[in-house]
């Protein structure tokens, strides 16, 4: 989805986005998609709480995990769900520079996440720990593969409204556009604040 | 701030919350984030040994504590980023509708496995 997608406010006979709520249809759409997530990823959570301790053989993750690598990547989220809270209130109060600042922190953010976790998941291999090595090690790459799956797409997502931002086409008419991705951008954060402690805490403190 | 009154009177707030209040939930988020650490050091950790009691006291909680604390966090973040708090109700039930779901299918897996291994695979590796 990119903001040439969402913008269609641009033409007249697109103008009718309300439905009998008093709120734009995209972003009670966003908002079910969210819903319709929750549940992918709680079952997602699910299978590797269960199959955690369930492997034969191989690493387990008392062998792998490193609670300060991880506590960086979450500080990272957590700093970037701050910055495109504050990029949204630019684009509201139409402070193209305070929109731009605040954007370009969370993409890099965003950026930095993800290369963490290419990190993580390289370092692991070379440890030993393949998908298919056991249980364990597929239930873990399949929950934060799809999370990280997610933080890069919503990573590119926030870098085309940049680029809009950039070129001045993110007005506070148009905020939404922006709202939209923030608010997916918030999820993102929100379900890595389950996996980081019941993923990587819990899992060593046992 | 611009006030909207929706269908059923109530006042939706456009305008949301402040920068200085998204700047305590942020400073909140970070104090839960360290205080999760910093439970993990204490009780299973490099702080384990310098602990002594409190690790004692808090080790059979460990769990239920940083559920806590993620709920907690979790909670803050809908209510204020995602402006639930401020945004038309209607969406906290879509959400809170969802999350039900999401409840439920973990209970469901849980369950499932809980009995398949009772019953079928009581020698197998686990």
């Amino acid at each position: 989805m990119t903001s040439a997608v969402l913008d269609h406010d641009a033409h007249p006979a697109h103008e009718a986005h309300h439905t009998s709520l008093p709120i734009d249809n995209r972003k009670l759409a966003m908002w079910t998609f969210i819903g319709s997530e929750c549940l992918f990823f709680a079952t997602l959570i699910t299978t590797f709480l269960i199959y955690r301790d369930s492997s034969v053989g191989g690493p387990g993750p008392k062998d792998m995990f490193e609670v300060p690598l991880v506590t960086f990547g979450t500080a990272i989220l957590l700093f970037s769900s701050f910055f495109v809270v504050m990029a949204l209130d630019g684009a509201k109060r139409g402070d193209r520079k305070k929109l731009i600042l605040w954007l370009s922190l969370t993409v890099l953010c965003g950026i930095f996440f993800v290369a963490m976790q290419v990190y993580e998941f390289q370092h692991f291999y070379h440890k030993g720990l393949g998908y298919s090595t056991n249980l364990f090690s597929a239930s873990f790459y399949t929950l934060t593969g799809f999370h990280g799956t997610h933080v890069a797409i919503g990573t590119l997502w926030l870098a085309t409204l940049l680029k809009d931002a950039i070129k001045g086409r993110i007005t506070p008419a148009k905020a939404l556009n922006l709202e939209l991705s923030a608010l997916y951008w918030h999820f993102v954060d929100v379900v890595w604040i389950i996996i980081f402690p019941v993923v990587y805490l819990m899992s060593l403190g046992r | 701030m611009a006030l909207q009154t929706d269908a059923h009177g109530e006042h939706l707030d456009h305008a949301h919350a402040s920068a200085g209040r998204y700047i305590q939930i942020a400073v909140i988020l970070f104090a839960l984030t360290a205080l999760e650490v910093l439970l993990y050091e204490a009780c299973f950790g490099s702080l384990r040994e310098s602990s002594g009691a409190l690790a004692t006291s808090l080790g059979p909680w460990f769990v239920e504590l940083l559920l806590a604390l993620s709920a907690l966090k979790f909670f803050l973040v809908a209510a204020f980023y995602m402006h639930l708090k401020f945004d038309l109700k209607a969406l906290t039930w879509v959400f809170s509708f969802s999350l039900g779901l999401a409840t439920t299918v973990i209970l469901g897996l849980f369950l499932l496995f809980w009995y398949n291994r009772g019953l079928w695979w009581m020698d197998g590796p686990w």
